[in-house]
C-alpha cells in the first residue's frame, strides 16, 4: 500500500512541476515576443496543458471525490473558455493594428481590393453607414431583376 | 519534499513576476489583458500545487472563482476595445484610435537604419 502511495505522489510531483514549468515559459514568452499575437500564444500554455498537468497532479494527491470533480470542472471550463477569449483578444488585436504585419507570413484578413464596410457587430454607435461591397450590390440588383 | 516545494513555487513565481513585468511594460491594452489572463492563470497553478503539497482541499472552490474570473475579464475588456473602434475608409482594415505602439517601434528601427 506504502508503495503505491509513494509512486502515486512521485507521480503526482512531477506532473505539478511539469506544469509549473509551463507557467515559468509563459512568463518568459511574454515579456520576450514582440507583439500581441505571439505574447498569446506563449501565454496560453499553462492556460490549457499547464492547468490540466497541474490538476492532474493535485488530483492524485488528494483524497475524496469531491475535490476531483471541482478539479475536473476547472480543467473543462479552462478548455471550454481558452479559445473563447483567445479568439476576441486577437480580432480586437488585429483590428487596432496591434499585430506585426510584417512579420505575418500569411495574412488572410488583409482586404486586397477595395474593402466593404460592413458592420461586424463591435461598431461605435456614431459609425458611418454600411457600405456593401460589389457581391452584395451586385445580388441586390439580381434580385431586383427577377 | 522541500527541494520540491522551493522548486515549485520559485517556477510559479519567477512566472508570475515575468507575467507582472509585462502587466507594467504594456504598450498595449491589449498585452496588459493577455499578462493579467496568464497571472490569473498562474495563480490559479499556484493555489492547486497548495492543494495538492499540502493535501488541503479547502482551496479547491477558489480554484473554479479564479478562473471564471480570468475568463470574464479579459472577454469584457476585449469587447470594450472592440466598441472603440472606428471603420476604415481606406484599405479595409478597422482602425483603432491610437496608432500601435509595435508599428511605431518597428517604424523608427527601420529609419535609424
Amino acid at each position: 500500500m506504502s508503495e503505491v502511495q509513494t509512486a502515486a505522489d512521485v507521480v503526482a510531483v512531477v506532473l505539478m512541476l511539469l506544469g509549473a514549468f509551463l507557467c515559468l515559459t509563459a512568463g518568459l514568452g511574454l515579456v520576450r515576443f514582440p507583439d500581441v499575437l505571439t505574447r498569446m500564444h506563449a501565454g496560453t500554455k499553462p492556460q490549457v496543458l499547464g492547468v490540466l498537468l497541474i490538476m492532474v497532479g493535485a488530483a492524485i494527491r488528494l483524497q475524496g471525490w469531491s475535490a476531483t470533480w471541482m478539479l475536473l470542472l476547472v480543467a473543462v471550463f479552462q478548455m471550454l473558455t481558452a479559445p473563447v477569449s483567445a479568439h476576441m483578444i486577437s480580432r480586437v488585436a488585429y483590428r487596432r493594428r496591434h499585430v506585426r504585419r510584417d512579420r505575418l507570413l500569411v495574412d488572410e484578413l488583409r482586404a486586397e481590393t477595395r474593402p466593404d464596410r460592413v458592420y461586424r457587430g463591435d461598431e461605435p454607435a456614431d459609425a458611418p453607414p454600411e457600405e456593401p461591397g460589389q457581391a452584395l450590390a451586385e445580388s441586390r440588383r439580381e434580385d431586383e431583376a427577377r | 519534499m522541500t527541494v520540491v516545494y522551493w522548486l515549485v513555487y520559485g517556477l510559479l513565481g519567477t512566472g508570475a513576476l515575468l507575467a507582472l513585468v509585462r502587466l507594467g511594460l504594456g504598450p498595449s491594452l491589449l498585452d496588459r489583458v493577455v499578462a493579467t489572463d496568464t497571472l490569473l492563470v498562474i495563480i490559479a497553478a499556484g493555489l492547486a500545487v497548495h492543494a495538492g503539497l499540502e493535501r488541503d482541499p479547502t482551496v479547491v472552490p477558489v480554484l473554479v472563482v479564479v478562473s471564471l474570473l480570468a475568463f470574464v475579464g479579459s472577454v469584457s475588456v476585449a469587447r470594450y476595445i472592440g466598441g472603440m473602434l472606428l471603420s476604415s475608409t481606406g484599405d479595409g482594415q478597422d482602425v483603432g484610435l491610437p496608432e500601435s505602439a509595435e508599428e511605431r517601434t518597428a517604424r523608427s528601427l527601420e529609419v535609424e537604419r
